[in-house]
């Protein structure tokens, strides 16, 4: 401690030498000690290893459960390699991903690492740190088994880097069927217009605050479904590659329109996280969220049972995904057994055992809706069909130092409001992020 | 020799201390002011030296002048947390003094939130500061809505001008106790001749505390001032479990942390650096007055 000087280490000197030499001897066998350990982890799997050291951040709930099917799938394929859990629990990843930074850092990657496919990957492909397995996808037949457009987002200058395990949807609105019908609300909304002309009817109710949401990249994640229906799915697409200039009218509209949904929802949006959201749903003190249909298992495992949902109004038949993904790190130590590790996570049945579990549904377009939960089975028809659209703010359209600026900038709108700088502010991070 | 047997042996001694905080600290601090002049702002690492340039666009070109919001909430809370903090401390420490029954029992009360983490009572008081009013009420709030006064209900932390002073409001209540240890310790440290001598000069009690024992107290108030202005500078923990890292309560600590996520080690090493001068700001005069203070005395 700084604040209390050391006195008197004149008298006593015996004594503080053997305390001194006692403090030096643990901090010296601390050093070894770590020193040891990191040893120990390199040498655990080194050529000709067996080992496959899985490294996600899927530590308990349904993601464990799926892990764990997508284990025992792996141990059937690929006979004769063991599976290293490496998962590191916590801050939805943000530890995981500090720990993975500083392996990749000291050249001891994992044998793979999760990640979320699209635009996060990026910042792994330009430091030269994950392999291209193109080749691959020929060889397993992903190329046919995947969407198109889903290939499309993941191809960077012609290669595809990471194999996606699942598939999440982000442009869904949730909603509690008796809050609707108390209010007369029999129809979906097909615009925007539709939508506040019923927002209007349930806060006629009653309900102060019919749209629930919650904190920064909750409301990044409604802003881009409005961008969506203002741009249309191509312009959107654009506005992550740089095709489209964020300071088209069209990305004002949106904004505004934005502006006026926020008007309809609780004011205490920064205080919560989406779980807090969809409690107000829960309750009835909110008609409807917007989030990713993660929602569903987590509404089931809740026992609500008295939920719909339907596309962001204007969305039309596009499908806003995000998918977590497997990589072949450059240096790994066991790449054949990586390679049989991506293999079973594209495959038919390792994606069935880890989306059945999980609550998501599989990226393949060949998979058996039977196996699948009621609203499973709908994204999945919906998955074959509709256009892919990445998303921001789960790391499928822009890299996370984008994704870190776009909530940011969501969140200093949430309290002041103004138009110009939100434009101004995704602009500037546009041309700081894009292409890099 | 003969002075080598004089020095040496000490010198010895303190060695695995200074090799371990040459490396650990001000070998880390050269480190990271290298990172803090470079362009390594992704997983690619650094092409090179870039001068000043992260620390001058933190300055001028964040977008929504992200870093210098940062600071404001840290002045803020700062500010706030100081003046409660001393106040409470102060104001706890002279009742006790004038003589309160059951000393011990109200020291240890008052001593007690200290023990508790910042992220403990962070998960607490993010509850007690839910920002909802009227029926949907909770916390605090519901507390003040059930005596009737709704007019004192607040929005608390989520205010987008004073919300950093209601993020004081936890870290005042967890440290004022300790502020109150230590003006409760000056007070006990002041002889009683002071005291008696004021008395025979016919002092009355104001003048008592104005001229004889405030005096007194200086070194502990500006000490009590450095410890919680460097832990105010640095806070991360409460402001974390309280509202979560959001722009409408980061604060420099918080900023490093996210930049950091993003792989932006530039940006994060200059923010550190910068807040490294900030705490420098403080405690370096406070070391050099208590140095000369102990070499006068």
């Amino acid at each position: 401690m700084v604040f209390s000087p050391v006195k008197g280490g004149g008298r006593g000197g015996r004594m503080g030498l053997t305390r001194r030499a006692a403090v030096a001897a643990v901090g010296v066998a601390a050093l070894l000690t770590a020193g040891a350990c990191g040893s120990s982890d390199d040498n655990g799997g080194g050529s000709g290893s067996t080992k496959v050291e899985v490294f996600t951040w899927w530590a308990d709930g349904g993601e464990k459960a799926g892990l764990d099917g997508l284990v025992k799938q792996f141990g059937t394929d690929c006979a004769g390699q063991t599976f290293e859990n490496g998962a590191v629990a916590g801050g939805a990843g943000a530890n995981a991903k500090s720990v993975l930074a500083s392996r990749l850092q000291q050249g001891t990657p994992p044998d793979t690492f999760q990640a979320h496919a699209g635009a996060e990957l990026s910042d792994y492909i330009l430091a030269g740190q994950v392999e291209d397995i193109s080749a691959d996808y020929d060889a397993w037949g992903l190329k046919q088994a995947f969407p198109q457009g889903l290939i499309d987002n993941l191809t960077v200058e012609g290669k595809i880097y990471s194999v996606p395990a699942n598939i999440h949807r982000a442009n869904v609105v949730w909603t509690n069927k008796k809050v609707l019908a108390d209010a007369g609300i029999t129809k979906d909304p097909t615009d925007l217009a539709g939508f506040i002309a019923d927002l209007d009817k349930v806060k006629a109710k009653g309900i102060k605050a019919p749209l629930a949401i919650g904190k920064d990249w909750t409301q990044l994640m409604l802003f881009e479904s409005v961008l969506i229906t203002d741009l249309g799915p191509e312009k959107f697409t654009g506005l992550w590659n740089g095709t489209t200039d964020w300071n088209d009218p069209l990305v004002t509209k949106a904004i505004n329109d934005f502006k006026t949904l926020l008007t309809y929802t609780n004011t205490d949006r920064d205080a919560l996280d989406w779980t807090d959201a969809e409690k107000l749903v829960m309750d009835g003190k909110a008609a409807y969220q917007l989030m990713g249909d993660w929602e569903a298992a987590d509404l089931d495992a809740k026992k609500f049972t008295d939920y719909a949902w339907f596309t962001f109004p204007g969305n039309g038949d596009t499908f806003q995904w995000l998918a977590d993904s497997f990589v072949l790190p450059k240096g790994a130590n066991n790449p054949e057994g990586t390679k049989c590790w991506l293999k079973t996570v594209g495959s038919a049945a390792g994606q069935k055992a880890f989306n059945t579990t999980k609550g998501s549904i599989p990226a393949r377009t060949d998979a058996a809706p039977a196996d699948y939960p009621k609203y499973q089975q709908a994204a999945m028809a919906d998955w074959k069909s509709f256009k892919q659209v990445p998303s921001c703010a789960h790391g499928s359209a822009c890299s996370q130092g984008w994704q870190g600026a776009a909530n940011s900038a969501l969140g200093a709108f949430s309290t002041k409001q103004d138009v110009p700088a939100l434009q101004k502010a995704l602009a500037t991070a546009a041309s700081q992020f894009v292409k890099k | 020799m003969r002075k080598l047997r004089h020095w040496g042996p000490g010198l010895l001694l303190l060695s695995p201390s200074l090799i371990l905080l040459a490396i650990f600290v001000y070998g880390l601090i050269a480190w990271t002011t290298k990172v803090s002049v470079s362009d390594e702002h992704n997983a690619l690492g650094s092409k090179g030296f870039v001068g000043l340039e992260n620390y001058t666009k933190l300055f001028t070109e964040d977008i929504n002048d992200r870093f210098t919001h940062s600071l404001k909430n840290l002045a803020l809370f700062t500010i706030v947390f100081l003046v409660g903090a001393m106040f409470f401390g102060l104001l706890w420490a002279f009742i006790l003094e004038r003589g309160v029954k059951a000393e011990g029992f109200f020291r240890t009360v008052y001593l007690f939130p200290m023990a508790v983490s910042f992220v403990a009572s962070g998960v607490v008081w993010r509850w007690l500061m839910n920002p909802n009013k009227g029926e949907n009420a909770g916390g605090l709030n519901a507390v003040l809505g059930g005596l009737g006064l709704d007019f004192a209900q607040s929005t608390w932390w989520t205010n987008p001008n004073w919300g950093m002073a209601s993020m004081a409001i936890p870290a005042i209540w967890q440290l004022a106790g300790y502020v109150m240890a230590l003006f409760l310790a000056g007070f006990r440290g002041i002889p009683a001749e002071l005291r008696e001598a004021a008395a025979m000069d016919g002092a009355s009690t104001y003048r008592l505390y104005r001229n004889v024992i405030f005096p007194q107290l200086t070194p502990v108030a500006l000490s009590a001032l450095i410890i919680l202005g460097h832990m105010s500078m640095k806070m991360f923990d409460l402001i974390m479990s309280v509202s979560g890292p959001q722009w409408l309560t980061e604060v420099p600590a918080i900023y490093v942390w996210q930049t950091l996520l993003t792989s932006d080690y530039a940006k994060a090493a200059a923010i550190s650096i910068i807040l490294l001068l900030l705490v420098a700001v403080v405690i370096v005069p406070y070391l050099i007055y208590t140095n000369r203070q102990e070499k006068n005395a």
